[in-house]
């Protein structure tokens, strides 16, 4: 628990959060709507994200996750509705909440390499034009080490794989320190490497006491990577433990049986007898 | 012309000291500012805006019929925004997409501002001669001054380029990004899009509305070409900028009434082409002579595969081939096939008896080496990737010069060292000694 740690006072505008029973949960979303040129692209979502939990959002393109995960930020404008990180705003507890947007978000020719991308992750603690300090930088270095990358700190980052960028967008969301985490299809077009490293850290987080909410592509590892499960289209199909939430009929309700892929999950878990 | 020439290179003259100084900095920072523009894809955005500040110029001269360089700027920078707003406007809440946008506002302001443009000259003022340097730009027109001013204005906008370095960079690289960390986002767009306009606006006089995008745009893509560090870059840029301006000033002395624009356009332009080919990484230049090398690595690796593949076929590989032997397996042109079998001879890998070829020790390590990741992936391919064995041969032959030494390794570990490939051929054991590289 960075927020508890000896380096506590971080975030001096922000209230620390809460633990134990009662607190307020790390996410907390009440009848949101978020609207595109008029035609909603999601409704009506009341969804509670629990404390130390690594959950996975699935459903059909377009379904609106990575809309979701927007609308949490605060990064989007929502139509109607709430949201609560801890209890509080967005605004007023975003240095509780790292971010990781989809890797085909931003142009990877910019000018600049690893070390600086995961340094971003630091300036939500640096101050209006304060430059990141040597400690800083040690923090970024540290998180890159932790993904894998160190040694590729100077490059230039259109020169890194993809699963490379993909470890330097999570680099840069440790970086940020924070409480809960958001991630944007952090396992999408991955090598497998990768996909080791990654669900390796996710799990170091939830074993730290993080929580973690990633938009997932993949059904096949749902059962195996997360405990915790939302099943989104437009509206919320279900949400829960991944043993009581990730159903055939959930499944079904979300993706409408369409799925080719779909049938061999559901032949799985009917047979596994859920 | 000689005489303009040599009073302006002598630079004894104050108002030419005024010019190219005035130049040099205003060119300069609309290079620097238009690294971000540039950086955010916003370049047609940055033209529309140019073209946006003419109807100010000349709607602020005729209600204050003044013109007076700060009255004229403020005008340009007031059109400049409401540029900016209607394309922000127009792609929001109507069905137009940006492009569109940025087309009708470029256009209807532009209009407007040759409109009035018209008007005022029609009207005969004394004092309208001035403005159509606002259409191609003039920097023999500034006085001392002016160019105190516009340096002041330069340098705040540098100042605030270096102040908001962190913000400006990672709204450039990952807008979504800075809003989750709340950078107040909006706030520094808006900056940067006043510092747009600002630079836009000081940038008129010396380029004029209609080539002002390109000494936003040209110094950024060019500064681009040399370096992958955004600070380097933004330093690039100012100077190119500023060169490119310099000759501006200098082209604009030597006749009354020489715009500047049009020569500083074509100077920035100049800098462009010369970084797009010879920039070290990233020019055309260097990119062929890296694909060149590649194709030169690829056949050269080919022929000592075949020496081996002879040799293996024959069960002696102490024999020398003759040419036709080698291009019976690879076709390649005779003379091009010998003059890399000569530049593989002065490397070492093979050796010349008469006119037949022989690998020499480090050209058969090599030839294992490459053997060995070929069957190897074969092996993969059919083991692994369950494809049928007439189809893994193509792709081998391809990747067995790419393949690299941890890769190697990891498909010894998957495979369990083999010593077969799927066409039962053996596969070379690893080298034990020093690896030569073509």
């Amino acid at each position: 628990m960075a927020g508890n740690s000896g380096k506590t006072i971080r975030f001096p505008r922000e209230a620390k959060p809460e633990r134990g029973a009662g607190a307020p949960a790390p996410i907390e979303v009440a009848d949101l709507t978020v609207t595109y040129h008029r035609k909603p692209v999601l409704r009506d979502i009341n969804l509670l994200i629990k404390e130390g939990g690594l959950t996975a959002v699935i459903g059909p393109n377009g379904a609106g996750k990575s809309t979701l995960l927007k609308a949490i930020m605060g990064i989007i404008p929502l139509a109607s509705g709430e949201v609560r990180v801890f209890g509080e705003p967005i605004d007023r507890s975003r240095g509780l909440v790292g971010y990781v947007p989809q890797r085909g978000s931003v142009d990877w020719d910019f000018p600049t390499n690893a070390l600086d991308v995961v340094l971003m992750g630091r300036y939500g603690k640096l101050g209006l034009f304060q430059r990141p300090r040597a400690r800083d930088r040690e923090t970024a270095l540290a998180c890159l080490e932790k993904v894998g990358m160190a040694p590729y700190a100077g490059r230039q980052i259109s020169q890194l794989s993809g699963g490379q960028q993909q470890r330097v967008f999570l680099a840069r969301a440790l970086a940020q320190e924070a409480e809960v985490y958001l991630m944007d299809e952090p396992l999408a077009g991955v090598d497998a490497a990768t996909e080791r490293a990654v669900i390796e850290i996710l799990k170091d987080l939830q074993a730290r006491g993080k929580t973690v909410v990633c938009v997932h592509h993949d059904l096949q590892t749902v059962t195996s990577y997360f405990d915790q499960v939302v099943l989104l289209n437009l509206r919320l199909v279900a949400s829960g433990p991944t043993e009581s939430a990730f159903t055939p009929s959930n499944l079904r309700a979300t993706y409408g049986g369409g799925l080719t892929l779909l049938s061999d999950v559901l032949e799985t878990l009917e047979r596994s007898g859920s | 012309m000689w005489a303009e020439a040599l009073r302006f290179l002598s630079l004894a003259d104050a108002n030419v000291r005024h010019v190219l100084l005035g130049s040099m900095l205003l060119a300069g920072t609309t290079g620097v500012v238009g690294c971000f523009t540039f950086l955010r894809k916003r370049s047609l955005v940055g033209d529309a805006i140019s073209h946006a500040a003419l109807p100010g110029v000349c709607l602020a001269y005729l209600l204050f019929g003044s013109k007076e360089p700060h009255v004229l700027l403020l005008g340009a920078i007031a059109a400049g925004w409401m540029g900016a707003i209607s394309i922000d406007l127009i792609r929001n809440y109507s069905p137009l997409k940006e492009d569109s946008a940025i087309a009708i506002v470029l256009t209807v302001f532009f209009g407007a501002g040759i409109c009035l443009l018209t008007l005022i000259q029609g009207a005969g003022n004394a004092s309208q001669a001035g403005l159509d340097k606002f259409l191609f730009g003039q920097a023999a027109s500034l006085m001392a001054r002016d160019v105190w001013a516009l340096g002041m204005l330069s340098l705040i906008l540098c100042g605030v380029v270096t102040l908001a370095f962190k913000e400006f960079k990672v709204l450039a690289f990952d807008p979504d990004f800075a809003r989750a960390l709340g950078l107040r986002a909006s706030t520094f767009e808006i900056l940067l899009t006043t510092l747009l306009v600002a630079a836009i606006a000081i940038g008129l006089q010396m380029v004029g509305v209609v080539l002002m995008a390109a000494l936003l745009i040209t110094p950024a893509a060019a500064a681009r070409q040399w370096t992958d560090r955004l600070p380097r870059m933004l330093i690039l840029a100012g100077g190119f900028g500023s060169a490119a301006g310099a000759v501006g000033a200098f082209a604009s002395s030597l006749a009354p009434r020489m715009p500047t624009g049009p020569w500083i356009v074509v100077t920035v332009t100049l800098f462009f082409v010369v970084s797009l080919l010879f920039a070290p990484r990233r020019g055309v230049l260097a990119q062929a002579l890296r694909t060149l090398r590649g194709r030169t690595v690829v056949a050269s690796e080919n022929l000592i595969t075949t020496l081996y593949r002879l040799g293996e076929h024959a069960r002696d590989f102490s024999r020398p081939w003759p040419l036709e032997s080698i291009l019976r397996y690879r076709r390649l042109a005779a003379p091009k096939a010998l003059g890399i079998l000569s530049q593989l001879e002065r490397e070492g890998y093979v050796r010349g008896e008469g006119d037949r070829w022989i690998l020499t020790q480090t050209g058969f390590q090599m030839a294992e080496r490459i053997i060995r990741r070929h069957r190897l992936w074969e092996l993969y391919l059919t083991e692994q990737v369950k494809l049928p064995v007439e189809k893994v041969h193509q792709d081998a032959e391809e990747i067995e010069h790419w393949l690299t030494q941890a890769q190697e390794d990891e498909l010894e570990v998957i495979l369990s060292s083999p010593t077969t490939d799927p066409h039962t051929h053996p596969i070379p054991p690893a080298s034990r000694g020093r690896e030569g590289e073509v």
